[in-house]
């Protein structure tokens, strides 16, 4: 399954980029699992996802809980908490 | 006659009387109008700042704001909702966001403002940077502005 990964803010520094296009492997159900999956990826992502309880997700455009499956998804975004307004 | 809404994010300045304006032009049911314009302050956590930076989520920014003026049109009586929240650099002084609100009387709009407000606050997908010292700074996220997005949860639109 190919997804389409995006990063913003300060997990987009710590990646190394804004977005990029992953396989992700059989076994990697849901957020929570993806973002560990992506923390053994190299030391930037270990980085990035080092505490994953303050980092958010969408899956295409909506916000999602960690527990949210990610079958289906065409891109998955991941964020600090926001401090727009 | 139904309620106008706007919705726009743009790196450009605002003009917030002309945005409230078009909200009552060529109207006489509007009697109350609530313009809330949140502003660069010059210090962040007590300390001075050159600039500001905020990024966004294109796309996923706009539909959630969305998704929040269509719920504020359906718990209270409005006539009227402008949101404008700018992106990219800006200094001291400068509008970062707009939100205005019409109704027929004071209480819908200004309880319609915060509620967009607080939400804009913790569930639009912006993040501030700031330049402080010459270092570049995320600022956190505030529990107050979570407690404040969250009083709404327990409210009914009967205000």
């Amino acid at each position: 399954m190919t997804i389409k990964l995006r990063y913003f803010a300060w997990v987009r520094e710590r990646v190394g980029k804004p977005e990029e296009d992953i396989e992700v492997p059989a076994g990697v159900g849901t957020v929570a699992e993806l973002m560990t999956w992506l923390s053994s990826r190299g030391e930037e992502y270990a980085h990035a996802f080092a505490n994953p309880r303050v980092i958010r997700a969408a899956i295409d455009r909506t916000h999602v809980k960690p527990q949210t499956p990610i079958k289906g998804a065409g891109e998955i975004a991941f964020f600090p908490p926001m401090t727009g307004g | 006659m139904t309620a106008l809404s706007t919705v726009r994010l743009q790196r450009e300045p605002f003009d917030a009387a002309a945005e409230a304006a078009k909200l009552t032009c060529g109207r006489t049911d509007v009697g109350a109008v609530v313009t809330f314009a949140g502003i660069c302050r010059g210090d962040e956590a007590g300390e001075p700042i050159a600039a500001l930076t905020l990024e966004h989520y294109p796309g996923m920014a706009e539909a959630e704001i969305e998704r929040h003026v269509a719920e504020a049109l359906a718990r209270w009586p409005l006539m009227g909702v402008t949101v404008i929240h700018r992106f990219g650099r800006m200094v001291p002084g400068e509008d970062i966001v707009l939100v205005v609100t019409a109704s027929s009387h004071r209480a819908a709009a200004f309880a319609a403002a915060e509620f967009l407000m607080d939400y804009l606050k913790t569930r639009a997908p912006f993040w501030k940077q700031v330049e402080k010292a010459g270092a570049k700074i995320w600022v956190e996220a505030k529990a107050t502005d979570d407690a404040a997005a969250g009083r709404w949860n327990k409210r009914q639109a009967a205000e």
